[in-house]
């Protein structure tokens, strides 16, 4: 099959049909009700299960009992329903289930807006419910990526048997961006049968709970799943350098169509002998800190800038990462406004000074 | 090398499909490409514009706050759009529904009576393919060949004689583009 | 003399085990019924129970088959996904009123509303138990709760919500019956709707619901014997109980 144009939105629900999903719980909220729309349409054809819920609550404890039936499944939304589903987030992973989340970022906080933003980073990565569990989030940039990331994170709610989420700005959703599934392939199952409630024929009864009045038995289950995240960081950690080798001078640091707007004022900047590069995490809970010190740490790297549709979440990562040892600056945009090039362009120019940073 | 256009009109003068279709024709060239649309509250009934974006390497920004070329379909969107043209930049008008033009002198401006065009060929709703047609011819964005394999493939499978009627104006636009009479260069 | 004849045992589908209820609570009687039923309709191998959050949170620990726990409201919700993807088991939710009637207003709306394959047990006992004996949406006007001290004020709390006519109000076709087991009588006829609801999952005809007035001796302040004729004074004559949709009947336009 030849690339297709498709609007991200599509593709993210074309690439979980590529992944095997077998069952799909929503609920529509702008800017990513044509996912929705398509897997209305596209869910049957594959004898798959699409189900609109009552709510964002509903559609995602629908995920918790299908994943506890042994079921490949995902849902999605958007800022405000993502909240309303974080109370599913705990249970879920509470409960050690796989399951995909896909959340399509608009503007807040409130209602807000619909247009593009990234002012759910913490939430993403920090915890949209109680309790303490941490979902494998990951950021893509492009809609070739969305699709490539939404299979492996089918695949690594497997693994881990925890949500994975995938996090993109309201860009990633609308946009039409060429897409190639052909090198997709579907991730095996999980064997579930230790544990998926699908009646006790010939066994005994399973029981998928949360519940865990004893505490020392809970604790355990706190140092099981802590077990579980400190394996993520040691072997999910996923980024991306640009322009790099070597350090330059002004590091900037962006993640998904932020990292994007910073490519473009970086060729801008090189092209005029600036020393610039970027450092973008893809994978952003686990974080790669290792990675970006030791690009950063450098005794090159004068300057790091973050760049986000926020006003500054990823922000609190990466200065706990540089251990205050680079001045750490920060440009961020909201309200659904994307910066534009030349805005990075203006701020670059600012911290490189009059010589551009060492020209090259 | 990257080049940029906004269509901007009403919702339901086709603006979406007219950048979909060069979206598809950069694409068959063996270009990067990316669609950018306008979305929400204003896909319903006020302006609607999307922008293309054809590069020969991966594409930065989809953001393209001054693009090289922008088609106007309407008086809204050029008073809107007309300011952020890129010096030296492209500004195509739908003249038959828009009786000004740009006082920038700094860039060139194309007249195209597209829903003229359309009418005379009886195929009113087609103002969009003629703008396509006559855009491509001027701008050199993507090539007229690969847009017309693409018109083919997009409307060939239609019923009865809709690929004739769209390849009908998509020529007149190229024509309108080529003669060049309305031509302003200020 | 013959050999001495077994005419009473625990069901298959109940575990050894036992419960935490309080004594003079009738959920230990609800439990029993439902385990009866999926025994008699040999349905145990092939049943995913979902336990809400209340009481009754730790009866995955009574029933002998494939169980999950919900959050606070949401075993509806479980119950779907389960039986989407699982269409051929047996699936059923067994809630409380705070769970059901409260928080999980919605979820049970929209489950029957959707005519979910799937059997509710809804334990209506008109207070919460697990938490120590607060209002419910099910509390009768003027009891006394640790949050209505004096009394239900039917002025700002509203009348009690009576959830088994509410869903029967509904177009789509459902099973719906409201029942008691304070009395053998009453534990009959309550055995045969559960029963019934078990049989029309099990045909995969409709969405069953089957509301069991319960009693809470703890809570109440009142002796088990106080608590059944509270329940016959106070209760039945607020929650009527009997058939209140049938699949078999449809709705008279």
């Amino acid at each position: 099959m030849p690339k297709k144009l498709m609007k991200g939105n599509e593709a993210l629900g074309e690439a979980a049909i590529v992944a095997g999903a077998q069952a799909y719980f929503c609920y529509p909220i702008t800017p990513q009700t044509e996912i929705a729309e398509y897997l209305a349409k596209r869910m049957p054809e594959v004898g798959g299960v699409f189900v609109q819920a009552e709510s964002e609550l509903a559609a995602s404890q629908m995920i918790f009992g299908a994943a506890a039936a042994g079921a490949r499944v995902f849902t999605t939304s958007s800022s405000p329903g993502i909240s309303l589903m974080g109370e599913a987030m705990s249970y879920i992973t509470a409960a050690e289930l796989p399951a995909v989340f896909i959340n399509i970022m608009r503007c807040g906080p409130g209602l807000g807006g619909i247009l593009p933003s990234q002012g759910d980073y913490l939430q993403a990565v920090k915890g949209a419910g109680h309790g303490d569990y941490k979902l494998l989030v990951l950021a893509p940039s492009t809609i070739q990526e969305a699709v490539d990331l939404t299979i492996e994170a089918f695949r690594l709610a497997d693994k881990y048997r925890n949500p994975v989420m995938i996090i993109g700005d309201g860009l990633i959703g609308q946009m039409m961006e060429p897409v190639d599934f052909e090198s997709c392939t579907k991730p095996p199952r999980l064997d579930c049968s230790a544990w998926a409630t699908t009646g006790c024929a010939g066994r005994e009864p399973h029981i998928v709970k949360t519940l865990f009045l004893d505490p020392n038995v809970l604790e355990e289950r706190n140092r099981t799943l802590k077990a579980k995240y400190e394996r993520m960081t040691r072997e999910e950690i996923r980024f991306e350098t640009y322009c790099c080798d070597p350090p330059p001078d002004l590091l900037f640091a962006a993640y998904g169509t932020t990292a994007r707007v910073v490519r473009t004022a970086v060729d801008h900047l090189r092209e005029e002998g600036a020393s610039v590069g970027m450092f973008r995490p893809i994978s952003v809970y686990p974080f790669p800190d290792d990675a970006l010190r030791q690009v950063a740490h450098h005794p090159a790297v004068r300057n790091v800038l973050v760049v986000e549709m926020s006003m500054g979440q990823m922000l609190e990562d990466v200065q706990s990462a540089l251990q205050g040892r680079r001045p750490l600056h920060f440009y961020g945009r909201g309200g659904g406004n994307v910066p534009a090039p030349e805005e990075l362009i203006d701020e670059a120019r600012k911290l490189l000074g009059n010589g551009h940073g060492g020209k090259r | 090398m990257q080049r940029e256009v906004t269509f901007a009109g009403f919702g339901g003068q086709g603006i979406m499909t007219a950048g979909k279709l060069l979206a598809l024709a950069g694409m068959a060239e063996g270009k990067e490409v990316c669609w950018i649309p306008s979305y929400g509250p204003e896909m319903r009934g006020g302006t609607a514009y999307c922008t293309v974006v054809v590069a020969d390497r991966l594409i930065g920004s989809p953001i393209v706050n001054d693009p090289e070329n922008v088609f106007a379909f309407n008086r809204p969107s050029l008073d809107k759009f007309a300011p952020r043209v890129r010096p030296g930049g492209l500004l195509v008008i739908n003249s038959s529904l828009i009786d000004v033009q740009s006082p920038r002198h700094d860039i060139t401006q194309v007249l195209v009576p597209c829903n003229d065009l359309a009418n005379q060929l009886k195929n009113g709703r087609s103002i969009n393919i003629v703008g396509l047609g006559a855009f491509v011819a001027r701008s050199g964005m993507v090539s007229l060949e690969a847009q017309r394999s693409v018109l083919h493939k997009e409307f060939g499978r239609k019923k009865g004689d809709v690929l004739a009627a769209t390849l009908e104006v998509f020529e007149a636009g190229v024509r309108a583009a080529q003669g060049d009479k309305e031509t302003v260069r200020a | 003399m013959s050999a001495p004849t077994t005419i009473f045992r625990r069901p298959e589908a109940l575990r050894d085990a036992f419960t935490h209820y309080c004594p003079g609570c009738t959920h230990g009687i609800i439990h029993r019924l439902v385990a009866e039923t999926l025994d008699e309709l040999g349905l145990r191998e092939r049943t995913v129970g979902i336990a809400p959050v209340g009481c009754s949170v730790l009866c995955y620990n009574y029933f002998n088959c494939d169980m999950q726990e919900a959050a606070h409201g949401r075993a509806p919700a479980l119950a779907t996904g389960v039986k989407r993807v699982l269409p051929d088991r047996i699936v059923f939710t067994y809630q409380g009123d705070g769970d059901l009637a409260s928080i999980g207003t919605a979820e049970i709306i929209h489950a029957a509303n959707r005519g979910e394959k799937f059997t509710t047990i809804f334990v209506n006992n008109a207070i919460y138990g697990m938490t120590g004996g607060q209002m419910a949406p099910t509390t009768m006007p003027n009891q006394v709760t640790t949050t209505c001290p004096r009394g239900r004020d039917v002025n700002t709390a509203g009348w009690p919500i009576p959830v088994a006519d509410v869903l029967a109000q509904l177009r789509t076709p459902a099973y719906i019956e409201r029942v008691a087991v304070h009395t053998p009588r009453y534990t009959v006829q309550a055995k045969r709707a559960i029963r019934q609801a078990f049989q029309y999952q099990a045909e995969n005809r409709c969405y069953s619901f089957v509301e069991v007035l319960s009693t809470c001796p703890t809570n109440w302040g009142k002796t088990p014997n106080e608590s059944v004729q509270w329940l016959e004074d106070v209760m039945v004559p607020y929650f009527k109980l009997g058939l209140k949709k049938s699949p078999d009947r449809p709705p008279v336009d």
